[in-house]
């Protein structure tokens, strides 16, 4: 297909629209037998006349799952620790870094020092747990607002809030980021009937965080129960001393004696 | 910024002609997949380091005590180094839907990945996704649903600041979404559409495309056009799509691939195609396709194909809508340059990708049909001949090629002296050869109007056997009487 050599110059040249050229249009032009009408055409989603233009979209797709090889190596840096206070967390690779940072120290209260995953979750922590004008405010009006993206609902409880969630965005009962808020006592704690499970799994984390602060996220009451916990807490808590031994921590020492108070 | 994608994925070593088969076999599984409307394809992002990737990337089965293992391991091992290689270890055996399904039979064992991937450790929380990101690659809509539990945190995190986090979550929900009815049953309530429309303003490429890739799939959904579309045009969705598709410095083509085909399955469901259009939907692909074309011109680059094909199909599309005509009293898309670039990509299909032929005389068609500044230019821009060359493609291509024409044709005497002399009549005495019924109907309906607005040419034809060719034609149902009529006008004239 041979295209002539000004085309290219046109392309390159400027906008414009052809001055058109006189239309004059004879009725037996649309006279039976002949049914020529100029129109354009539409083709609904599931025409077959894009079978072959889909079908090429999808190898596209598929392509990537064939070709999975050789991922780029994560580049290794030589080891470095987060430069955030108190974090004694150690890496040797800046993807790690980045996603640790995010995760633990990017949206982080500033009163209690929990982390969420977003600003979005964050302000709302802030004003629920830490603003008393928000206290005074919800006695008199819906105050909590819905925590789904783009829903403007508000609530006069939490309950009431957490509720809507359920019912009407289906988010679970259970929502990490939306417990209710409760008195705090540092060195008690209980395990919630439930999610025995998880809050172990959940201990493991004081040995990477510095343990005045609890890293739990918003609303997210990490408690165990004295006698079920106790022998795995203080194991923890040795492996944070031994630690922050090596740091040079002053405070780990404070820690044993909370907990040989026990 | 049109160079060959550097995709995280390079090519297998493997042998040219394996490759070869392999792909005419995916090929003709995707064509028995799109007839029967179950065309459906994920992505999946495997990250493994070369050094786990040793001897033969394979993974095990696991069994359930293996995973019933693993988990545990992850949940409640004292070092993290040790949790993360149990969650590695388990995300490997996942690549097996043995596995898989093991895994989702096992009591609580969504609920401990849901607590990994919602736990402090942010390298467990990324272990944790990339299970759930193996999990969604199954092609079972059981396993797709055994993830339900995750995707309001999948939703959440789309709102951090991770990107690798982010492209990771937002992959698995489009994988997921493909899946199951059940899944987008409950993604929508979730706030899937306002998720998106935030986290579509990242400034990070590969969370853009992700992003992209997981709108395509929830647009492709069976119920979109009543129950998805509607919501994601009245999100500010529209308008960012159609930045990612602006020509210039910060165009990146894997980003807008995703979004052009995101805007053709929108604009082809035809739920309110004069909103996009307000929206400057028409010029914005209309630069577009320019700026494709110069692409075109300038590289070899296999892969722009990918990116002008959903461009054609929205243009096309597009121009079907009143609204197209009433913007301001005329067309919005009027500038020439759009013809000169669609022969441009016409002549790169014909070389690269003959099966895109008829999406591009379609634009074509469409440009011409009602526009007499249009069909100006394809007789001023010397454009007849290169579209002549054309017809022996195919019928279908020939059939559009004839009908063009006649676009132009039944514009009147003005456009036919144009037409005349030149290669049209010896290519309409050739086509009148072919045995596709509707091939030869379409010559005829041209030959009609050529006769109607341009009569020297009749002569002409009956000189080049013109009536012989006819001949051949007078017994067949559907061409008989525009045969009979066309020869009295001959025979007439």
């Amino acid at each position: 297909m041979q295209l002539p050599p000004a085309l290219c110059a046109r392309l390159a040249a400027g906008p414009g629209a052809a001055e058109p050229l006189p239309v004059e249009r004879d009725p037996a032009a649309g006279a039976a037998p002949f049914r020529f009408v100029a129109r354009p055409v539409r083709f609904p989603r599931e025409h077959e006349f894009f079978e072959d233009g889909d079908v090429q979209r999808h190898l596209y797709l598929q392509e990537v799952l064939m070709q999975v090889a050789d991922a780029p190596e994560k580049p290794r840096v030589p080891a470095f620790a987060c430069q955030v206070a108190g974090c004694c967390q150690v890496f040797d690779a800046l993807d790690d870094y980045e996603h640790h940072y995010h995760t633990l120290h990017g949206n982080v209260c500033s009163f209690c020092k929990r982390a969420f995953p977003s600003g979005h979750l964050l302000d709302a922590h802030i004003l629920e747990w830490h603003d008393s004008l928000f206290q005074i405010l919800s006695e008199r009006q819906d105050m909590y607002q819905c925590l789904v993206e783009g829903c403007t609902e508000k609530f006069k409880t939490s309950r009431d809030r957490k509720d809507h969630m359920v019912r009407m965005h289906l988010y679970p009962v259970d929502f990490r980021f939306d417990k209710p808020k409760k008195s705090r006592s540092p060195a008690s704690v209980e395990v919630p009937g439930d999610s025995g499970e998880r809050s172990e799994g959940e201990a493991m984390e004081i040995c990477s965080e510095p343990v005045a602060a609890s890293p739990a996220p918003a609303g997210e009451r990490r408690t165990y129960s004295h006698r079920s916990v106790s022998k795995l807490f203080l194991k923890h808590v040795l492996n944070v001393c031994s630690v922050l031994r090596i740091l040079g921590c002053t405070w780990a020492a404070a820690l044993l004696i909370l907990n040989s108070e026990r | 910024m049109w160079s060959r994608r550097q995709g995280r994925l390079r090519p297998t070593v493997c042998g040219v002609e394996e490759l070869r088969r392999r792909r005419r076999e995916q090929e003709a599984a995707l064509r028995k997949a799109r007839r029967e409307q179950q065309l459906v394809s994920k992505r999946l992002l495997r990250e493994d380091a070369p050094e786990e990737a040793g001897e033969g990337c394979v993974a095990a089965i696991l069994g359930e005590a293996e995973v019933q293992q693993f988990l545990r391991q992850a949940q409640r091992g004292t070092e993290e180094k040790e949790r993360e290689g149990a969650l590695v270890s388990l995300r490997r055996g996942l690549q097996h839907p043995e596995t898989q399904q093991t895994f989702i039979q096992l009591e609580g064992s969504m609920r401990t990945l849901v607590g990994l991937l919602t736990s402090n450790q942010a390298l467990l929380q990324l272990e944790a996704a990339r299970c759930l990101h193996e999990l969604s690659h199954s092609e079972q809509s059981t396993i797709a649903e055994a993830c339900l539990p995750a995707t309001s945190y999948l939703l959440t995190y789309l709102s951090g600041h991770s990107s690798d986090f982010i492209e990771l979550c937002l992959y698995t929900l489009g994988n997921l979404i493909v899946e199951s009815e059940a899944v987008r049953r409950q993604l929508l309530p979730q706030g899937i559409v306002p998720a998106l429309a935030a986290c579509i303003q990242s400034p990070h490429v590969a969370v853009l495309e992700a992003l992209g890739y997981a709108l395509s799939q929830l647009l492709q959904a069976k119920e979109a056009p009543e129950k998805i579309i509607p919501s994601i045009l009245a999100s500010t969705l529209p308008q960012h799509m159609l930045q990612m598709l602006q020509p210039g410095p910060k165009l990146n083509p894997g980003v807008a691939v995703e979004f052009a085909w995101c805007l053709h399955y929108i604009i082809c469901s035809q739920v309110s195609n004069p909103l996009l259009i307000g929206h400057g939907a028409l010029s914005t692909l209309g630069l577009l396709l320019l700026d494709l074309a110069g692409a075109v011109q300038r590289t070899e680059d296999a892969g722009l194909e990918l990116l002008a094909c959903p461009v054609l199909r929205c243009l096309s599309n597009l121009l079907t809508e009143a609204a197209v005509e009433t913007v301001g009293g005329q067309m919005q898309l009027r500038d020439e340059r759009v013809v000169a670039a669609l022969f441009i990509l016409l002549q790169f299909f014909f070389q690269k990708q003959p099966s895109l032929l008829p999406e591009g005389l379609w634009l074509l068609n469409n440009l011409t049909a009602n526009s007499p500044s249009f069909c100006t230019s394809l007789l001023s821009l010397d454009l007849i001949k290169p579209l002549l060359q054309l017809l022996p493609v195919s019928n279908v291509v020939s059939v559009m090629v004839l009908t063009v024409l006649c676009n132009v044709a039944e514009k009147g005497p003005a456009y036919c002296q144009r037409l005349w002399p030149g290669p049209l009549l010896p290519a309409l005495l050739h086509t009148l050869a072919f045995s596709d019924t509707e091939v030869v109907g379409q010559s005829l309906e041209l030959l009609h109007l050529l006769f109607l607005y341009q009569p020297e040419a009749v002569q002409v034809f009956l000189q080049q056997s013109g009536l012989q060719a006819l001949e051949r034609h007078q017994e067949e149902a559907q061409l008989q009487d525009r045969v009979y009529a066309l020869q009295q006008t001959a025979l007439q004239g």
